[in-house]
Formats: structure tokens, C-alpha cells, sequence
């Protein structure tokens, strides 16, 4: 479910800037130039219109609402009154901490998982690679509501699976959800068992492209396992490694649905994370000045991490 | 570098790094235990699902439902509007996946193929957009959705759905691996861009539009925040947020959350299951050669 955000919203997919074929005006061969104009307008048409109006518009009215106090009458322009709110606010950042931490934890093991799996899953037949990816990929799929009702149901406080398998074992049940100690690490727990699918079928396919020649070699030269792996293996795969890095950092950090079932940012906020914050300020408090302003803070931390995405992936390109 | 020269579990004997026998049976431990612990919880799901209420809330946990029972699952359809809310999500998933790859397969043909002054500045805006994600504009798009007057509609549901910078990527990668020579045969031949798009681009991108719609389908199946947030009246609400409102109304049910979750899983699993060689392979479009 860490990945469930890059599954869908990036897909099984890699996205990276393609190394240039042909040269830098070589583009299309001039013969779809001549009609291409009016036609190639027509064609981009309806999604850019979609574009236009659900995507553009709403980024730009983001930055206009930041600057000002909405009321549903009227609109008065404050400057940067809501940013000092939001800069002020002790919530929002207890949820930018506890983003923080919950992104760099859960990418942190997830992504080790899906390394260590794509690793281990190389070498063997292709009905057992079939099989186990499967397994793994079958948590990507179901929806992250269910995923949480599921785990809301493991972690019940009474009856719920984990407490019976903690009892079996003579020790004390414990309210994961309920404890601001465990709540967080709970939910963590819970992207970190579920995800990794098709992050494990990404590498598993940048392993496979790895040229049996370059193990050869290496092991003539006398290299052990942890070698091949260090040396070999992941310079290899680094441009796959760096792509889930980032969208997988960037879509965590937009963790939501989990927080909105199993406990609405509780107890005592500490699993509030921003995107929840958001939503409170916005669709139960109605301040849609401040919600814009954190929107922003959002908008600028995901572009930050976007920058770094292109500049690593930038460099890899050229292998 | 010792070798088990018999291991049914090996791929090919050639691979330069196979496991020693010992080393295989830990590697295959490591791998079951780390997919149970993927598969158990969705395996619960579907236990608990089966078990009346009175014994879901007794300890131990019974792992196997020793009186399994459909009973959750007809509470499940007496919900009210559980049946709408059914139809609703097929509503979203069936018309964002045709809509999106129609489109997205025509912008992307433009992009490819047919390039006009501002094409290259308008798919790096596309790119650009897809580094945001759809939560950080949650708010400004609700609030243009609202000043359209379509909150709680089905435009307003399914139309800022459709926007798709990614599915545009998608198909332009796979539309500009098509040769321009054939494209260029075509139009020698006498035939428009409509005809062009229609009769040739679209059959040899077949793979392309498989993968693109079921993808699409899957993720807008498993929607949350956007109809969380556009929906009001119960008639309006997706399954997904369906679930929510279940477990808020009856929050000690769980063989009834389980069953709901269960019925919400179906589709999505089904077409896992029948399309699994589009997830499993890894579709790399153009990216991994580059």
C-alpha cells in the first residue's frame, strides 16, 4: 500500500526522461509538420481542456485563495496572514513531523523489502517468480479503504488477530491504535507488510536485463555474493532504485485514506499527517484560506522532492 | 561457488549467482513468510467475512470459521443504497477508463505524431503536472467543482477524474514507437488523420490501450478521497466510501465490514487474476531503454 499511491498513480510503469535518439531538431520527420498543426490541436483538445479547467485553474486559484480569508460571501485579500497561521501552527507541524517520519520509514523498509524479494526471486523458475509476485501484488491492488478495515480489524484492542497471536504468546494485549506510542508505528507497520508489489515486479524486470556476462566476469575476478551485489547489482539498477525512491517518497507523503479510517489522526494527534490536516481545516472547519496555505507548504515540499527527482534521474540517464 | 545441480526451484542452471540447496531452502522461508504476512490479512478478511457476529467477538481468534455462515453478506445487501452505491462505483470506474484512454490515445497520437506550435511546451506542462499529486489540489478543485454547481453530481464526480497528464505520457510513448514512415504510406494513400488515428495507429497499439485501461480501471475501482470529498447525498456515494459509512453505522460488525470489504475486493482481484500478465511484467514503456 506504500506503493498503492505509485501503483495506480504511476502504474507498473517507469517514467523516466528518455536519453535523446536523434538529434536535438530531428524531432517527427517533417512530413506530419505541414498538416500536423490544426490536426495535432484537435487531437490534444479534449484533455487539455479537462487540463485546463480540473487541473490549472484549481492551482492557480491555490495561490490566490493562500493570500486570502474566504467567507461565503466574500473574499478579502489578507497578504500573508494564513501563512503565519499555518507557520504558527503547532498541528500543522506535529503533521509535518509525523509525515516526515511515517514517509521516511515506510519508503526506508519498503523499498529494502522490495530489493531484498526482487533479489532473492531472480535466480528461481518462472512459475515460482509468477507465484510469489502475485502474492505480493495481490495487497496493491485492493483498495486502500479495505486495506485499512482489514487492519483496523487486526489491530483491534479485544479481539482483533494481532492481540490473540500476543496473548497466545503470554503477553499483555495492547491498544496499537489507541496508544500514541504504537498508533504510528502501527500504521507504518501496516504500508510496510502490504506494499512493495510493483515496485518488487519493476526491479525484478532490472534484474532480469542484467547481462549474465558481468556475474561471469566478476566471479572470475574472485568476487563473493555481498560484492556482486554492491558492485554489480545495484549501480545497475540504480536508475530503477532512484525513480521508486522519489515517487514512492513523494506519494507517501501524501498519506491519507489510512489515517482517515483507522483513526482520524488520533489519539491526540499522532497520526495526524498534512494531507489529513488539510482536509480537516478544509471539509470540517471550512477555513479554505488556511487549508490553501497548507496546500502550498504541500505544493512546495512535493515540487522540492520533484527537483531532486529530475536532477538524480537527470544524471542516470547517461547511464 | 557451490551448485545444486538439481533444484527444480532454479531458473536455468546457468545463472551466474544460484543459491547453494541450503541457501535456496532460506530463501524460499524468507519469501513464504514475507508474502503470508501480505496474504494473511486479505485471507482474514475473507475468514472473518464467513463468521457470525457472536463469535467474531471471542478469544482466541478462530483462524478457520468453524460455522461459516453467508449471513454478513446478506446484511451486506440490506444496506440501504449498498446497491447504488455499487452501481455508482461502476459508474466512475467504466466511464473515467473509456473517456481517459480515448482521449489520452488522441492526445498522445498529437504528441507523438502531429506536432503544432506549443506542443513541446504543452507535454512538458503535462509531465510537470504529474509530479503533483492529486491530494495537493484537493481544495482549489473542490472549489472550482463547487462555483460549476457540480458538488454531489455526476459530472463533478467523474470529470476532474478524467484529467490524466500520466495516461498521456503512456500512449505517446507507446504511439511514438510506431514507424512515421507508415504513418506518412498512409497519408500518400489518401487517408485523413481521423482515418490515420482510427485505422492505424490505434490496432498496433492494442498492448497499449489493454494496459492503459486496465490500469485506469483498478485505480479509479479503488478511488477514495476524490468521491469522499464530491459526494454528500447517500445515493451519490462510491463503494469505497461506502465501506467507511458501513463501519461508521455499525462499528462492532466486523463480519459485516468484512463482507462489504470483501464484495468492494471481487472485481478488482478478478481482474487480477485475468489480466495478470499486464501487472507482472512491468510494463516499461520507452523509460528503462533510454
Amino acid at each position: 500500500m506504500a506503493d498503492q499511491a505509485t501503483d495506480l498513480h504511476g502504474g507498473t510503469t517507469t517514467l523516466r526522461p528518455r536519453a535523446p535518439r536523434r538529434g536535438r531538431g530531428g524531432n517527427a520527420s517533417g512530413a506530419g509538420t505541414r498538416t500536423g498543426g490544426a490536426w495535432g490541436l484537435l487531437f490534444v483538445a479534449p484533455q487539455t481542456l479537462l487540463f485546463i479547467a480540473f487541473f490549472l485553474i484549481p492551482v492557480v486559484i491555490a495561490f490566490a485563495l493562500a493570500f486570502m480569508e474566504v467567507r461565503p460571501t466574500r473574499m478579502t485579500w489578507v497578504g500573508l496572514d494564513n501563512f503565519e497561521r499555518v507557520l504558527a501552527d503547532d498541528l500543522f507541524k506535529k503533521a509535518l513531523v509525523n509525515t516526515s517520519i511515517f514517509t521516511l520509514v515506510v519508503v526506508t523498509f519498503w523499498l529494502a523489502k522490495a530489493v531484498l524479494i526482487a533479489y532473492l526471486l531472480d535466480p528461481m523458475s518462472h512459475a515460482l517468480q509468477t507465484f510469489f509476485k502475485s502474492a505480493f501484488y495481490l495487497p496493491a491492488v485492493t483498495s486502500g479503504v479495505i486495506i485499512s478495515l482489514v487492519w483496523l480489524w487486526i489491530y483491534h484492542p479485544n479481539f482483533g488477530l494481532l492481540n490473540g497471536l500476543m496473548v497466545a504468546l503470554g503477553r499483555d494485549p495492547v491498544a496499537w491504535l489507541g496508544n500514541t506510542s504504537t498508533a504510528l508505528p502501527a500504521l507504518m507497520a501496516m504500508q510496510v507488510i502490504m506494499g512493495g508489489g510493483s515496485s518488487i515486479v519493476l526491479l525484478s524486470a532490472a534484474l532480469a536485463r542484467i547481462p549474465r556476462d558481468l556475474y561471469e566476469v566478476a566471479i572470475i575476478d574472485g568476487a563473493k555474493r555481498p560484492t556482486i551485489f554492491a558492485r554489480v547489482i545495484l549501480p545497475l539498477i540504480r536508475p530503477t532504485l532512484l525513480y521508486l525512491v522519489v515517487t514512492g517518497t513523494i506519494n507517501t507523503f501524501q498519506v491519507f485514506e489510512a489515517v482517515y479510517v483507522m483513526t482520524q489522526g488520533g489519539p491526540q494527534f499522532a497520526t495526524t499527517t498534512v494531507v489529513f490536516r488539510i482536509y480537516q481545516e478544509a471539509f470540517q472547519r471550512f477555513n479554505l484560506g488556511v487549508a490553501s496555505a497548507q496546500a502550498i507548504v504541500l505544493f512546495i515540499i512535493t515540487f522540492a522532492l520533484a527537483a531532486v527527482q529530475f536532477r538524480l534521474l537527470g544524471k542516470n540517464v547517461e547511464y | 561457488m557451490a551448485v545444486a545441480r538439481f533444484d527444480p526451484f532454479m531458473r536455468d542452471m546457468e545463472h551466474p549467482v544460484r543459491p547453494t540447496r541450503l541457501g535456496a531452502s532460506v530463501i524460499l522461508l524468507i519469501l513464504i513468510v514475507l508474502s503470508l504476512a501480505a496474504v494473511v490479512p486479505l485471507y482474514w478478511m475473507f475468514a472473518t467475512s464467513l463468521t457470525p457476529s457472536a463469535m467474531t467477538v471471542k478469544l482466541p481468534p478462530e483462524l478457520i470459521p468453524s460455522e461459516p455462515t453467508l449471513d454478513n453478506y446478506r446484511t451486506v445487501l440490506r444496506q440501504p443504497n449498498f446497491g447504488r452505491w455499487v452501481l455508482n462505483s461502476f459508474i466512475q470506474a467504466l466511464s473515467v477508463t473509456a473517456v481517459t484512454v480515448a482521449t489520452a490515445s488522441m492526445a498522445g497520437y498529437a504528441l507523438a505524431k502531429l506536432p503544432f506550435r506549443g506542443s513541446k511546451l504543452l507535454f512538458w506542462l503535462f509531465i510537470m503536472s504529474m509530479m503533483l499529486p492529486f491530494e495537493a489540489i484537493l481544495v482549489p478543485l473542490f472549489l472550482v467543482v463547487t462555483r460549476l454547481g457540480l458538488v454531489d453530481t455526476y459530472l463533478g464526480l467523474l470529470l476532474p477524474l478524467m484529467v490524466s497528464p500520466f495516461s498521456i505520457f503512456l500512449m505517446k510513448q507507446f504511439i511514438q514507437t510506431l514507424p512515421t514512415e507508415l504513418l506518412d504510406a498512409a497519408r500518400v494513400d489518401g487517408a485523413g488523420e481521423a482515418r490515420i488515428f482510427w485505422e492505424v495507429v490505434l490496432p498496433l497499439v492494442r498492448p497499449g490501450l489493454a494496459f492503459l485501461g486496465i490500469i485506469t480501471f483498478v485505480a479509479q475501482w479503488n478511488a477514495f478521497v476524490w468521491p469522499l470529498v464530491v459526494t454528500r447525498s447517500s445515493g451519490m456515494r462510491t463503494l469505497q466510501v461506502g465501506l467507511v459509512l458501513i463501519r461508521e453505522q455499525e462499528p462492532l460488525f466486523f463480519g459485516l465490514h468484512m463482507a462489504a470489504a470483501v464484495l468492494a475486493a471481487i472485481p478488482v482481484i478478478v481482474i487480477f487474476f485475468a489480466f495478470q500478465r499486464y501487472f507482472l511484467r512491468g510494463v516499461t514503456v520507452g523509460a528503462l531503454k533510454g
